[in-house]
Parts: structure tokens; C-alpha cells; sequence
């Protein structure tokens, strides 16, 4: 039996398809500005992949800020359920989840099923999401991957003292001027992301095993400045930007189980 | 290379008629904020020449720049200068000033003078912040709130706007206003965001007036949202750069359903403006000592 998961995030969609539960196939795709018609073929590819038509998937889920786009599936749910859901089927212990995005950051404590206890989310301001670690980057005339890091070859902490993303740029364009050393000034964008999202995942309380998930847990930069500010190594997803994905496929998965089993 | 469309005019202004020479007391302000500087000089309390420029990387240089543009023209030194008071961001970093005092203060006086004393409720909104402050009758402050730590609401936000855009700066406001049938605001609060947001509904195919009006109503409200929170006491006024966008400012009196005062003064030299003045009000204290 099929079910598939569809993540429609600001930045990137994401589709995973389950085959009796386990993850057959992952495809992600961008956004762009037709998300609806993005999404439509990203599902395609992944269908086509996985080598089956829209009619053998036995349910589909929704998540992600952009899920109302996919007006095809069966069911939706929250960003913070998808997040939670997938996280605790890779790791069991987790208890806390922080999964950050293009356009957002979520604090999330959940029990043992990966159902959701307590959360916070920011997706108002771009100081404590991806894309301030993006606009960084791009001051820098830099790909985010390599000044993610380039930010672990920093040999001091130097402040940053703007929190809006658009006067951290002048800031950092000024500290290009007087010559502060690259991996210092992306260790300080990185340390000042990591320290918002920190500060604000504290709301709801941080109880290991914590989880870090979401496309910007593939910067390395980040995930070192996320160490140091919570003083503790978090575990990092494996193709952390699908898990949130992966939980809407598990949800479609036992929504459809449950059903038979009734 | 690309157009600037964030670029301003810069410039500077003397009144012919004074003459400092025969006057008493030669005072000036230098207010270095973070998008812009301006300098002002007053004979005798009454303006007499001032320059608004774009702050440079180097606080000091600006304010240097600032002042010598000032006075281009006017035969006048620094030394003719009786006193002198930093304000601004960078007013610590004004080397020939002998004295700074807070944006906040000299915001009050100088729209105090500019507006007059019927003047209780100045919002200044500049380049990286935006101050709503409560004076008295004599421009001293009685109470304020201010937001520099968000883009939102400030001059740097529109002119990511105008860059996005293509449209001149100074031209934004008023085509903002040429749209037939008023937009629902950008919902985006913060200016990375609405760029993306501002980005699609173009893609949508909206018109670019369309998109500025969408955003100057946004920037209208957030600005209202900070003014509410200390409260409009009448008169009202409004200085600083954004006060010379009339999208932004119809849309923001027509939300707080209030009417502004109006100057012949520009309202980008209210800061320093209030530096000059109290320039002369301290140069006047050390004499009678």
C-alpha cells in the first residue's frame, strides 16, 4: 500500500512516498512563484519514480505553509504535527524538535507517539529563519553551503549587533569595509540566527534528545552555532528538509491502517 | 551599471538675506543618522544655512562632510562657529562638537520650532528607526517609543522597495496614489518577506503602483501601530524623510483619522535643527556663567 506526504514550504516543496509504511521515495522540488502548479510536478516525478499512478496511493497529506495549494489530497496537517510526526519515527527519544525553514523557525516538545505538547513558531521576522543566513550570504557574494562553512574556520566571535535582516546587511557590508576576516562575520550570522531560534525554542523548554530538522539543518555553520549556543551537541536529521514532509506520509499512512483495522 | 533607485537628492540651502557677520550668535547642529546626515547653522536662532547628505561608512568624515557643505558659500569656518551639538545615531562621533545630546531630544525641539508650540505628538520616521514622541509646549520631551530594531516602518524598507521596484525613491509616494481602487496591504511585516510577497503579486501581474500602494498602507500601519501605543495628543507632526512620502502619510492620518501640522521647514533637518538650538540656548548659558 502507498501514501504519500507533501510539504509545500516557502522556499521548497517536498513529497515522500511510503510503500507499507516505509519511505519508498523522496523528491523535492522549488516553490517558485506557481506553487501550485510546483507542486503538482513534483508530485508527478515522484509518482512516475516510484513507478505508480495517483490512483494507487491510498491517501496523501498536506503539510507545510503553502499546503491549501494541494487541493488533491485526501487530508492536511499543521507544520508543526509534520514535523513532530517525522522526527520521532527517525528518533524515538527525541523530546524536542527545532525545525527551521526558509521563511520560519518552530520550537516543538513532543511525547513519544511524536504527538505535539507545546510549540512556538516565529515566521514573522527574517532574523530567526534560513533566510537570514541567506541575505548574509549573498552580501557576501557567497553560496550559503560554503559560508556555512567557511563560519567553522572563524578563529574569533565578533558581535552583530542588528537583528533585522536588512540592517544586518549594511552591518556586514560595513565589516567587509574594515576588513574583518570572512569566516568571522558568517560565524557571527550564524551565532546570531542560532541564538533567536535558541532563545526562543527556550519558551517552550528544551528536553533532550533534542532534533534538528528543516532545510537549514544542512548548514554545517548553522548546526555548529546551534551546538554552542544550547552548550550541547543536537542531533542532526538525515535529509533533515524532508522530515516534515515524511510525517504527513505517516499520518496518511496510519489514517488509512486505522481505517482497516476498524 | 544597475540604476539606484534608493538614491535621493542630496543638497544643501542658504538663506541670502542673513548675513552672519552682523549677527550675534552663530549656532550648529549636526545630526548623523544611520541612512542620512544633515547639518544646520543658525544666526541668532534663526535658520541660516543647512545640507543633507547620505551618511557615509565613517561617522566622523560624514559629519565633517556635512558641516563644510553647510557652510559652502557662506565665508563662515568652524572656528565662527560660537557652539556646536551632535545628535543622531553617530552623535558621538562628530569630533568638533562640543557637546551631543540624544536624537530624541533634539527631534522634540526641533519640531517644536518647526511646527510650533501647539506641537504635542512628533513622529519622526527615519532612515533605520521610528520615534513617536510626546513635548510640551517649550519641546521637551515628556514621553516616547521607538522601533530600531526592525526594518519595518523605516526608510531603509522602502527603499528596498524602490530598488525592487525600479521606482526613484522620491517618486514612490505619489504613484502609490495614482491607483484607482486602494490594495489590500502587503501582509508581510518584515521587509524580506514582503519583498518576497511583493515579488509574486507582480508575477500575478499587479502594477507596480499597485505593489507601492500595497506596501506604503503597510508601512502606514505599522507606524500606527507604534504611535497608538504611546497615543496621538494633539497637534500632530511628522519629520524625518518618510514625512516627504505622501503615500505613506494620507494613508497613516487617514488610519489614525487625525490631521497633521504642515511647515515650510524641510522635515528632514528637524534633528538638527533641535541641535542648533540648543547649540545656542548652551553657548548663551556659558556666556551669563
Amino acid at each position: 500500500m502507498f501514501t504519500a506526504g507533501i510539504d509545500v514550504g516557502a522556499k521548497a516543496i517536498k513529497v515522500v512516498v511510503l510503500k507499507d509504511g516505509a519511505v519508498a521515495v523522496r523528491r523535492l522540488g522549488l516553490t517558485g512563484f506557481e506553487p501550485r502548479e510546483s507542486t503538482l510536478k513534483v508530485f508527478e516525478q515522484a509518482l512516475r519514480e516510484a513507478g505508480i499512478s495517483r490512483k494507487e496511493l491510498a491517501f496523501v497529506v498536506a503539510t507545510g505553509g503553502g499546503r491549501k495549494e494541494v487541493d488533491f489530497a485526501d487530508g492536511e496537517i499543521t507544520e508543526v504535527g509534520g514535523a513532530a510526526k517525522g522526527s520521532v519515527f527517525c528518533f524515538p527519544t527525541a523530546k524536542t524538535v527545532i525545525d527551521v525553514g526558509a521563511e520560519e523557525g518552530r520550537g516543538i516538545r513532543c511525547d513519544s507517539a511524536g504527538k505535539v505538547v507545546d510549540f512556538e513558531i516565529n515566521e514573522k521576522c527574517a532574523a530567526g529563519a534560513g533566510a537570514f543566513t541567506e541575505a548574509m550570504s549573498r552580501a557576501l557574494e557567497m553560496p550559503i553551503e560554503e559560508f556555512g562553512a567557511l563560519s567553522l574556520k572563524s578563529t574569533q566571535a565578533i558581535p552583530m549587533n542588528a537583528q533585522c535582516a536588512v540592517f544586518a546587511e549594511s552591518e556586514v557590508v560595513s565589516l567587509i569595509h574594515a576588513k574583518t576576516p570572512k569566516a568571522d562575520i558568517a560565524r557571527a550570522v550564524h551565532d546570531a540566527v542560532a541564538s533567536r531560534i535558541v532563545s526562543m525554542v527556550r519558551k517552550v523548554g528544551v528536553e533532550k534528545d533534542v532534533v534538528l530538522i528543516g532545510g537549514v539543518a544542512r548548514n554545517v555553520g548553522f548546526i555548529d552555532a546551534m551546538n554552542r549556543s544550547l552548550g550541547f551537541d543536537v542531533i542532526v536529521a538525515d535529509d533533515p528538509e524532508y522530515i516534515g514532509a515524511l510525517g504527513a506520509a505517516l499520518v496518511a499512512h496510519e489514517s488509512v491502517s486505522h481505517g482497516r483495522k476498524s | 551599471m544597475t540604476a539606484e533607485y534608493w538614491r535621493w537628492k542630496e543638497y544643501n540651502w542658504r538663506d541670502e538675506a542673513i548675513e552672519w557677520r552682523n549677527g550675534g550668535v552663530v549656532s550648529a547642529g549636526v545630526d548623523v543618522g544611520s541612512v542620512s546626515s544633515q547639518a544646520v547653522i543658525m544666526v541668532d536662532g534663526k535658520l541660516y544655512a543647512y545640507s543633507n547628505m547620505r551618511t557615509g561608512s565613517d561617522s566622523p568624515v560624514s559629519a565633517q562632510k556635512a558641516i563644510d557643505w553647510a557652510m559652502e558659500g557662506t565665508g563662515l569656518g568652524l572656528k565662527d562657529i560660537h557652539f556646536i551639538v551632535g545628535t543622531g545615531y553617530g552623535r558621538v562621533n562628530v569630533p568638533f562638537a562640543h557637546k551631543s545630546i540624544t536624537e530624541i531630544a533634539c527631534h522634540a525641539r526641533g519640531g517644536n520650532f518647526m511646527y510650533g508650540p501647539r506641537v504635542r505628538t512628533i513622529l519622526d520616521m527615519g532612515g533605520q528607526d521610528c520615534k513617536a514622541i510626546h513635548c510640551d509646549e517649550r519641546g521637551k520631551v515628556t514621553a516616547f517609543l521607538m522601533n530600531d530594531k526592525c526594518a519595518a516602518g523605516t526608510g531603509r524598507g522602502m527603499e528596498v522597495f524602490a530598488d525592487l521596484l525600479q521606482v526613484p525613491i522620491e517618486e514612490v509616494g505619489d504613484l502609490s496614489l495614482s491607483v484607482g481602487e486602494e490594495p489590500e496591504p502587503v501582509s508581510s511585516t518584515c521587509v524580506i518577506f514582503a519583498k518576497s510577497e511583493a515579488a509574486s503579486l507582480l508575477r500575478k501581474g499587479w502594477e507596480k503602483n499597485t505593489v507601492l500602494a500595497a506596501y506604503c498602507s503597510a508601512m502606514a500601519h505599522r507606524v500606527a501601530t507604534l504611535l497608538e501605543r504611546l497615543g496621538v495628543q494633539k497637534e500632530f507632526a511628522i519629520t524625518g524623510g518618510i514625512a516627504k512620502n505622501r503615500g505613506v502619510v494620507k494613508r497613516l492620518l487617514d488610519e489614525l483619522k487625525v490631521e497633521s501640522l504642515t511647515t515650510t521647514y524641510d522635515q528632514q533637518i528637524a534633528g538638527a535643527l533641535g541641535a542648533a538650538l540648543f547649540a545656542k540656548a548652551l553657548h548663551e548659558k556659558s556666556k551669563a556663567n
